[in-house]
């Protein structure tokens, strides 16, 4: 199989990396950059575990191939912590213990964030659409929206503001 | 687990089994408690839960206390972390050691200082006396062999009305790795040397591999065939997936048709082969004759499916001495055990560590896969070897919940009291974990040449606490009431344990029924159990969940919304919970809210209690509305989200818990708590919209439509 050459700009950083024609997206940031965030669930875009940021759109990343992300930006769960200090969303998820095994809960983080990005204030009823590419088995959903809610009333926004756009 | 008969009786059971206290603490680490337990975390919170308990008996305060991963080499063995028992069995034995532990310390104090143990006390780990601080700490004291003790006498422990840092509810310890991404899961551990392993599983359940022609794979690939065992262990998780689609296509296979009719579980569950047991029986000839309308009728849940959101994972390597495994099983000791038998290992040749997967509700596939991985490692030895399941091995092959069939016959007499009850529960069995019955289950040893078949899973003890029958003996005061067990003697489809066992459909068929009763009765359904309740907690939970959903407040004529009430304690024996459920039967049904009331006797973390019963409440919910493993004569077919759909946001009830404060009772555990009374409830306000009972899990829009029909 030959390998050509991804140039990506992953967490802010870009990266010039080996790619195999046919490597998922998920693959290249999970075992050729180390990253654990996103997170294998079911290789068919299905159930939001692998969710990252794809020039600031959240998508799934095991069904998409990786020399697609050719000159994009893509932000992962890791991307979003500045320095040591938490994201609003992934501090609300903390405040509001909005998982139970956390599993899924990176790709909730990044559907969120998303989300906020496009709509700083959402309804409770537009949080659950946004949510809705992404299964929780463990039943977590009515704190997950909760900790989306609390994010976005604690002004998102303008935390979002000092960040470079993903 | 064994009792060396030395010990004093009544200290806690896996105390009991693992008597020496250095067993379960250390002080090794400056201002550090690690605690060990056997129990296994993931994502009920149970170490979290368990490290306030040891902070709260030891006086220090939370952020010193850390958990250890368990491991067979190091930690208690405290049996399978199963059956809402963690915080009865593991939190009862820390809780002691822990206060024993602090005994010994206080004496080591007091010879050190000459003072009397009694006079001393301690604060955040230091010891102290009237006047404050003595310099001397845990840690400071802590010598070699210090606790290297049995655990002797019970000693009493805190009472919660002087808990500080128990009975309040702490964040989970877990949950910051979980927010940041940082590797955590088995699935993102990277051991030195690591190569990656696939299986390709055989198409069917009853196939065997007939030929297998040249793969054309590259020289590094490593192909290992036994039997019907068949993989491939490479660099690259890439590389050993395509090497694993290129085996596949190599592979012939002898399939035959082995599974019943997904269209008529009935006829499955009603005539195959069957052992009958008596679960319960109290005839009562008296309430027997006072008998004066009989119903009956029959309740059917289908095979449900674990689901976890990561397909199964485990890492093997082998070296001189044996083996090594990384699994996120539910049984690590029973895990080492099963290895051992199927390989003909000694025990001690097998170590496993456990290390956190995905939400597990039961037996998934996470053993069967360590088994997986020891069989590649074996090919490749010095090396660990990963092996990940696929989305549709784990749909596939991960053993499921038993489709069941519940018939209930009762009795009213003349004052509309239930006078007797009849309950015949058919099912293949809840009990077919790794080790059980002396028999390893794993499943590649059933695909290894000259392999026999997997025995039909088993049920325990002819109890209403166990297997199938769990919950079916109802928990109202009724006279003359037997209760049977059918348990399947074939089993064409695997099953084991998922979350509550048999309650889910026991407690749906049985609270059901207590609505058509009471509307036969022409009693109100709450009012109708509370006159079949003394048991005062029971009592307090209905009433609590009736208050909480403004039940007699509820619109009586709203159309297409109806409201029903669920209620069961778990097991007969463990919490009480009641929920209301409100649903609005349109086009489908929807549930809008769920409210739950729940005692599980003393509460350690009640946030974490609350999180295990509105994510059981939630859970039961997506089985009981559109939950089904589908399959053809063959195979399974629901492999993926598509075919197997749970709730998703925009479908997920409102769901609202009230914890009924019982803090002088024993804690019961409460994350199977909610599973029977969420069922009973929707399926009783499903019937209050559409005026129609539906027997038949799911309540999906084609089983009410057909209800309807066929009323």
């Amino acid at each position: 199989m030959g390998h050509h050459e991804l140039h990506v700009t992953v967490n802010g950083a870009s990266r010039t990396l080996p790619c195999e024609p046919d490597a998922p997206l998920l693959d290249v940031l999970r075992h050729d950059l180390g990253l654990s965030g996103p997170r294998f669930g079911c290789g068919l875009g299905l159930c939001g575990a692998c969710f990252v940021l794809i020039d600031g759109q959240a998508r799934s990343s095991c069904d998409f191939p990786a020399w697609a992300a050719e000159g994009r930006q893509v932000t992962t769960v890791e991307g979003l912590l500045d320095g040591e200090t938490l994201h609003a969303v992934q501090q609300a998820f903390i405040d509001e213990q909005a998982a139970q095994c956390g599993y899924c809960t990176s790709g909730m983080v990044m559907t969120a964030v998303a989300l906020l990005r496009g709509n700083p204030s959402p309804s409770e009823r537009e949080a659950r659409e946004a949510l809705d590419g992404n299964l929780c088995r463990c039943g977590a959903h009515r704190r997950i929206v909760s900790a989306v809610l609390k994010a976005a009333s604690q002004g998102h926004a303008s935390q979002e503001a000092g960040q470079a756009a993903g | 687990m064994s009792t060396p008969p030395e010990l004093p009786p009544d200290l806690p059971v896996t105390l009991a089994a693992n008597p020496v206290l250095a067993g379960w603490l250390d002080f090794t680490e400056p201002g550090v408690v690690t605690i060990s337990s056997g129990k296994v975390e993931y994502g009920q919170g149970v170490w979290t839960a368990l490290a306030q308990v040891a902070a709260e008996e030891l006086d220090v305060s939370l952020e010193r206390v850390r958990v250890a991963p368990v491991s067979t080499a190091t930690s208690p063995d405290e049996g399978i972390t199963s059956g809402s028992r963690s915080i009865e069995e593991s939190g009862s034995a820390l809780r002691q050691a822990c206060a024993q532990a602090r005994e010994v310390f206080l004496a080591a104090a007091a010879d050190a200082l000459g003072a009397g143990a009694r006079a001393l006390g301690v604060a955040d780990g230091e010891i102290t006396t009237d006047a404050g601080g003595t310099g001397l700490t845990y840690w400071s004291l802590a010598g070699p062999g210090l606790l290297d003790r049995l655990a002797g006498d019970p000693r009493p422990a805190k009472q919660p009305g002087r808990w500080s840092v128990a009975g309040r509810s702490a964040p989970r310890l877990d949950i910051p790795d979980k927010v940041t991404g940082r590797p955590r899961f088995l699935h993102d551990l990277v051991l030195p040397g690591m190569r990656y392993g696939r299986v390709v599983r055989p198409p069917a359940p009853a196939a065997s591999l007939a030929g297998l022609d040249d793969p054309g794979l590259p020289g590094d690939v490593v192909t290992v065939r036994d039997g019907s065992f068949l993989g491939v262990v490479a660099a690259a998780d890439r590389a050993a997936l395509a090497a694993a689609a290129s085996l596949a296509r190599a592979a012939r296979w002898q399939v035959s048709d082995s599974l019943p009719d997904e269209r008529d579980l009935k006829t499955f569950l009603l005539s195959s082969p069957a052992q009958a047991v008596t679960v319960h029986e109290r005839h009562d000839e008296q309430a027997a004759a006072s008998v004066t309308r009989t119903l009956t009728a029959e309740f059917t849940r289908p095979f449900l499916a674990h689901a976890s959101m990561a397909p199964s994972c485990a890492i093997a390597r082998w070296d001189g001495a044996g083996v090594t495994v990384w699994s996120h099983t539910q049984g690590p000791f029973a895990l080492r055990a099963a290895i051992a038998a199927g390989l003909g290992l000694e025990p001690g040749q097998v170590t496993v560590n456990h290390v956190e997967g995905a939400g597990a509700y039961g037996h998934n596939g996470a053993d069967d896969v360590a088994l997986d991985a020891v069989l590649l490692a074996r090919a490749v030895p010095g090396h660990p070897v990963r092996v990940l399941w696929s989305r549709e091995d784990e749909m596939s092959w991960a053993p499921l919940g038993s489709a069941m069939l519940a018939r209930l016959t009762a009795g009213l007499d003349a004052s509309g009291r239930i006078a007797s009850w009849r309950q015949d529960v058919w099912s293949n069995g809840f009990i077919g974990r790794p080790a059980t019955g002396g028999e390893p289950r794993l499943l590649a040893l059933s695909h290894l040449a000259g392999a026999q078949p997997m025995s039909p899973a088993q049920d325990g003890p002819p109890t209403g606490a166990m297997g199938s029958t769990r919950n079916a003996v109802p928990g109202y005061d009724i006279g003359d009431l037997v209760v049977t067990r059918h348990r399947l003697l074939v089993m064409p489809i695997r099953t084991s344990s998922l979350r509550s066992l048999g309650a889910f459909l026991n407690v749906f068929a049985i609270e059901s029924f207590m609505d058509e009763l009471a509307a036969e009765a022409g009693m109100d359904p709450v009012d109708f159990r509370l006159a079949h309740l003394t048991d005062p907690r029971a009592r307090r939970v209905v009433e609590r969940a009736a208050e909480l959903s403004g039940w007699a407040r509820r619109p009586g004529d709203d159309d297409g919304v109806g409201y029903g009430i669920g209620y069961a304690r778990y097991k007969g024996l463990a919490g009480y919970c009641a929920a209301v459920a409100r649903v609005e039967a349109g086009t489908d049904v929807r549930v809008t809210h769920i409210w739950l009331a729940a005692d599980v006797g003393r509460v350690i973390n009640p946030d974490g209690v609350i999180n295990q019963v509105e994510g059981g409440a939630v859970q039961s919910a997506s089985w009981a509305l559109r939950e089904r493993v589908s399959f053809d004569r063959a195979r399974i077919t629901s492999l993926s989200w598509d075919t197997y759909p749970i709730l998703r946001f925009t479908e997920v009830p409102q769901v609202e818990v009230a914890i009924v404060d019982a803090p002088g009772q024993r804690e019961t555990g409460a994350g199977e708590v909610a599973q029977g009374p969420v069922a009973g409830a929707i399926g009783n306000a499903v019937a209050d919209a559409v005026g129609v009972r539906v027997r038949d899990l799911p309540l999906t829009r084609e089983q009410v439509a057909r209800a309807i029909e066929e009323s």
